[in-house]
């Protein structure tokens, strides 16, 4: 598809270049990513950790394994602060993102290589707040409810001060993105043709530039409150509780589809690879991540259901919550019908897209009923809530994040894994999943409620199951990680660059690439998805 | 009790199981449908050799107008029960009995119209409806009772209301829902359904003892109400017989819907007649000067609470 591919010894690989300032002052984007990627990597497994450490309390009914609840409440404020604002908002947009918008496109680097520079020190200042305020951390829980987080004697202001950093990360980081795609294609290289990740791309920047900022305001209004005693959110102060909720999921319900479009966008790189099939409905997935991320802005009364929002808000709210469902099951329909008379290969990273089709339907579903207002009341706030987020999150955007790990590993760093040892690591975290948050539905349909250090005995099953799941998910992601670490510090690089026959433009170059990606800008001839054209 | 579903206690139950039990076959299908599906190409298409046929299909209107329509339908029976069950769940009839709580960090208190009170439980008569007219002390808590499908959060600063009528005889579990602090899990009480003769035993005072901190208090809150009334001094500008005064009376003033100053209207509700209390000039009705002083630190969140039952009673 594209001329003016370089040979694989000609250039030097971007990663030849060794030492501490070639990291910390680099604009390179695919350094710049590797940045990323071991920054939420990290956070990846400090909040995994506090989850299994969360599971193994829940074994049993009273508290047994953390000596006070509020040492509980501080593990999943912790593990929910950490997975979201740390690992999955950033996740696969700053570190794929990264690495593969310039290679995918046809470009040398993003359009502004320092400032991407920026957001990632930008990130490691707010990493650096957070990690301040971890010797005595806020027990609110990862949503800041107010009055509580006004209450409370925890230390709430450096986390919430490091998310206010953060954003800023974000924020310029969405608006390099959206500069990159608009400017620095290929020729040749039209939007009709642009692969189905940069569109996901696209749509995610366009979240993070408008909702961020308003988190950021939000919270520095908490952090007003808090620290100069100015009533906005606490009644008691003239306050009003409820316009809290409203700020916060004005901004966390888009951010839902950050975390998460950048998924779509992988699946929907790894399926018609691994399937030799064009992908099925090209411009419904584009569109459609489109479709998602305008509607986003205007269901977020759905967190609030129960919070005493009137009648006529509730009914609109449900209606938009149901049409954003819409979209998505297009999608998930458009991956299932690629795969129709294909060459399916399952290779590990294929295993992981397939198993986000099937977990991510069960996350999707499940969210009709959250949707649909007179269930809703029952299930808000129960375990249902907490395993459906995680079928979406977990099942969605962690296997896109596992399967894109997996997929484009030798194009990053020039070395190979084992496939068999993925592939038995891919069967654990599945299971493990699996039998880790499958019983919380029906926990949360009995009633048991979320954010509970301890509760009544008639649970005990359902949660020990689920502890005895985080087992298998743990071993699976430990096995998973050795497995992607060990050939980092071998000899040895991949026989072919591009092994899985893929026509994206980041499969022609060497693996790695050279530090300028392309020798000549390329030009474009035909879509990425010209699989099997006659 | 079944696996699936805990047992169903309540009047608004049954709506909220069948929605959910429509939903779930929905899901179902479409679960084992693209689970089939995705494990048949699976076998069907695997690689059997490097030079595999497949076919170049990009798109096929047809089949994404179906399958974008047929959902879309779902959804929107899916919405529309979904409302229609949730009006009921919002909207208490008028003859439900009317039971005041306070949730705070971390218990609960139940005033009923008889000016008993208890703690940590809720006592309520079988098949009688019943309205909670709840506030917080201090953060926001929730109410959740899962045998009966109901689930209200309740806020501190105004009034959130929530109704059932229990259907069987016996003690449910009240959980607080919403998270509240390191007592959050320990928030637990017992809603005990009595059967008519027991609960009018009870309202007797006859078998079942009060909180020990609470039974010295038990003026009813209607009682209390109107000594507040003329020791507070609202009796020198708002009549309770009708007559125009400086204040509106508070004559039939409970539910009624109030023009305002700035031409807007309201309905004059538990929250309202506590913002005017707290904030009169807040929403002021058309027609009044605005001299009435805020109550705030004079009358306490119970005074105020007994304030409007008093007021509710004057019809």
């Amino acid at each position: 598809m594209a001329n003016g591919v370089m040979t694989q010894t000609q250039h030097i690989p971007y990663l030849a270049q060794k030492g501490l300032k070639s990291w910390i002052l680099t604009t390179d984007h695919k350094r710049i990513g590797i940045l990323y990627l071991v920054t939420i990597s990290f956070f990846f497994m400090i909040a995994g950790l506090t989850a299994l450490g969360m599971r193994y309390e829940l074994m049993t009914p009273e508290l047994d394994f953390f000596r006070t609840a509020t040492e509980y409440n501080v593990a999943f404020t912790l593990h929910g602060s950490l997975m979201v604002f740390f690992f999955i908002v950033p996740g696969i947009a700053a570190s794929f993102g990264n690495f593969l918008i310039p290679l995918m496109i046809g470009a040398r680097d993003v359009a502004f290589p320092r400032i991407n520079l920026l957001s990632f020190w930008i990130y490691l200042v707010g990493t650096a707040i957070l990690l301040s305020a971890l010797a005595q951390p806020a027990d609110t829980g990862w949503t800041f409810y107010t009055p509580y987080s006004i209450q409370t004697g925890t230390k709430v202001i450096m986390i919430t001060l490091g998310v206010f950093v953060l954003g800023f990360s974000s924020i310029l980081t969405g608006m390099n993105f959206i500069v990159t795609i608009h400017k620095l294609r290929a020729p040749g290289m039209t939007w009709s043709r642009l692969p189905l990740f940069i569109w996901a791309s696209y749509a995610t920047a366009i979240l993070q530039l408008l909702a961020t900022p308003v988190v950021g305001i939000t919270l520095l209004l908490l952090i007003a409150e808090r620290a100069f005693d100015i009533g906005f959110f606490d009644p008691a102060k003239g306050g009003d509780p409820i316009l809290f909720q409203n700020f916060f999921w004005f901004y966390s319900h888009p951010a839902v589809y950050i975390m998460v479009i950048p998924a779509f966008g992988i699946i929907s790189e790894i399926i018609p690879v691994f399937a030799r099939k064009p992908i099925f409905g090209y411009k419904a997935i584009a569109y459609s991540s489109f479709a998602i991320a305008i509607i986003s802005f205007f269901v977020w009364l759905h967190h609030m259901f129960v919070s005493g929002i009137s009648e006529t808000a509730a009914a609109i709210f449900s209606f938009l919550t149901m049409l954003v469902a819409i979209p998505t099951a297009v999608k998930v329909f458009n991956w299932t019908a690629t795969l129709y008379k294909g060459s399916i290969d399952f290779h590990s990273s294929m295993l992981y897209a397939l198993s986000f089709i099937v977990l991510f339907t069960v996350g999707g579903l499940t969210g009709v009923y959250l949707g649909a207002l007179a269930v809703d009341v029952h299930l808000h706030d129960t375990y249902f809530i907490v395993a459906h987020m995680h079928y979406v999150m977990i099942g969605g955007t962690v296997m896109g994040f596992f399967g894109a790990l997996h997929f484009w590993y030798q194009k990053w760093f020039g070395k190979v894994f084992d496939e068999l040892t993925a592939k038995i690591a891919w069967f654990l975290i599945f299971v493990g999943f699996n039998v880790t948050f499958f019983p919380q539905f029906f926990m949360g349909f009995q009633g048991m409620p979320r954010r509970y250090a301890t509760y009544p005995e008639e649970y005990i099953s359902y949660h020990a199951l689920s502890t005895y799941g985080s087992w298998i998910l743990g071993l699976g992601v430990l096995i998973m990680t050795v497995n992607l670490l060990i050939p980092l510090w071998k000899e040895g690089r991949p026989e072919s660059s591009n092994p899985y026959g893929s026509l994206s433009l980041e499969w022609q170059v060497p693996s790695p690439p050279p530090h300028e990606n392309f020798d000549e800008i390329p030009t474009v001839t035909d879509w990425t998805y010209a699989y099997g054209k006659k | 009790m079944s696996t699936w579903i805990p047992e169903s206690a309540s009047n608004l139950a049954a709506s909220v199981d069948n929605i959910t039990l429509f939903v779930t076959i929905v899901s179902v299908f479409f679960f084992v449908l693209i689970s089939a599906v995705l494990v048949a190409f699976s076998i069907k298409y695997r690689r059997k050799s490097e030079d595999q046929e497949t076919a170049y299909i990009t798109h096929n209107p047809v089949i994404e107008t179906i399958w974008t329509i047929i959902p879309t339908i779902l959804l929107m029976v899916i919405f529309a029960w979904g409302w229609i069950a949730f009006k009921e769940l919002r909207n208490p009839p008028a003859e439900a009995i009317e039971v005041n709580v306070v949730a705070k960090q971390w218990l609960w208190e139940f005033e009923y119209f008889t000016g008993k009170k208890s703690l940590n439980e809720l006592f309520v008569q079988q098949n009688k409806p019943v309205r909670l007219i709840m506030r917080s002390d201090d953060v926001i808590h929730s109410f959740f009772v899962p045998q009966f499908r109901v689930k209200q959060d309740i806020l501190p600063g105004s009034y959130q209301q929530l109704w059932f009528t229990p259907t069987k005889v016996g003690t449910f579990d009240l959980l607080c829902a919403e998270y509240c602090g390191s007592g959050h899990s320990k928030m637990l009480a017992k809603v005990n359904v009595l059967s008519p003769e027991a609960f009018a035993r009870w309202e007797k005072g006859d078998e079942l003892e009060d909180g020990p901190a609470l039974a010295a208090i038990s003026v009813s809150p209607v009682e209390r109400g109107k000594d507040l009334y003329s020791q507070r001094g609202c009796l020198a500008c708002h009549s309770v017989d009708g007559k125009e005064v400086i204040g509106p009376t508070f004559k039939n003033l409970y539910g009624k819907t109030e023009k305002l100053a700035d031409g807007s209207s309201v309905l004059v509700d538990e929250n309202y007649l506590r913002e005017s209390i707290y904030e009169p000039q807040a929403k002021m009705v058309a027609g009044y000067a605005p001299t009435m002083p805020s109550f705030k630190g004079i009358l306490s969140e119970d005074e105020v609470t007994a304030l409007i039952e008093y007021i509710k009673t004057l019809k």
